[in-house]
């Protein structure tokens, strides 16, 4: 899409929801991440292989686990659905298109924000709003999950024993950040 | 707050995840322009609402959006057990559980 733009000669100004913010409370720390490439990928179980030759991260197919390959991490949402971040300026959507086997890949780049959640209140902060057990033994490092966060539905990553990334939509935005400002505060308590 | 296994994640999810469906194993007629009003009715409207065992599609829409199957029972709202869509109806008995 913004390449298409940019050869069109009219480069559209890309202002990511939330840009730059971030918080900071003794326990735990809240901050927008950059922009970031996503798709959102549906596939039967035939077309595994294929995809995750074309996309060079290995399609995880256990619930709740994310795989993760130069910069590209493939998140389990359901049992043919996946949630790709690529973090290293790639093109998943143009990798996925490679894979000549059926699959459905809708690029979800602007759709999605993603939120850091760091350090030794993290868990709790995100507990503050989310019902999931989230200690070590249920949500180990790599586990991913679709869920719930106060109001709005968010896709969890536990990136580190003491980090989270929180993806929510964008015009959610607002509120999933403030929710987690709150919560990393009280978290400190 | 209940704790409901999802048959796809293959653990047990808070309930916030889901969402009810209504009842399950009802078979849409593969004639339907055939039906008679009385038939079209019992399919359309009629829900069995029992006191006790009841057979509730469920959809883990916060989740990994699948849908299922869920024996609950209506007195209790406990969660009898839970089978991935498709599977056959369990045949429970009355008080077995």
């Amino acid at each position: 899409m913004a390449k298409a733009a940019t050869a069109a000669g009219t480069a559209a100004l890309r202002r990511p929801a939330q840009a730059g913010r971030e918080f900071s409370a003794s326990a735990a720390k809240v901050a927008m991440l950059p922009p970031a490439e996503r798709i959102s990928l549906r596939a039967p179980e035939a077309s595994v292989a294929a995809l995750s030759k074309a996309l060079g991260v290995k399609l995880p197919q256990a619930p709740k686990t994310s795989a993760s390959a130069k910069g590209r991490t493939a998140l389990w949402l359901g049992p043919d659905e996946w949630l790709v971040i690529d973090e290293a300026g790639g093109d998943p959507l143009a990798d996925a298109a490679k894979a000549k086997d059926l699959h459905s890949a809708v690029g979800i780049s602007h759709r999605n924000v993603a939120i850091a959640v760091t350090g030794a209140g993290a868990e709790a902060t995100i507990n503050a709003g989310c019902p999931q057990d989230l200690s070590l033994a249920a949500f180990p490092v790599g586990a991913c999950s679709r869920t719930v966060l106060g109001k709005i539905e968010i896709v969890l990553l536990r990136t580190a024993a003491d980090a989270f990334r929180v993806e929510c939509w964008r015009s959610f935005s607002d509120y999933a950040f403030t929710f987690l400002t709150d919560a990393a505060r009280d978290a400190a308590a | 707050m209940l704790l409901i296994r999802c048959p796809y994640c293959e653990e047990e999810r808070p309930e916030l995840e889901f969402r009810n469906a209504g009842e399950a194993h009802i078979a849409r007629s593969t004639n339907i322009a055939a039906e008679s009003d009385e038939d079209f009715e019992a399919f359309f409207f009629i829900r069995s609402n029992p006191k006790g065992l009841i057979y509730e599609r469920w959809r883990h829409i916060h989740g990994c959006a699948r849908f299922f199957n869920a024996v609950r029972d209506t007195v209790t709202d406990k969660f009898v057990m839970t089978y991935k869509a498709g599977e056959p109806k369990p045949k429970l008995k009355e008080g077995s559980h």
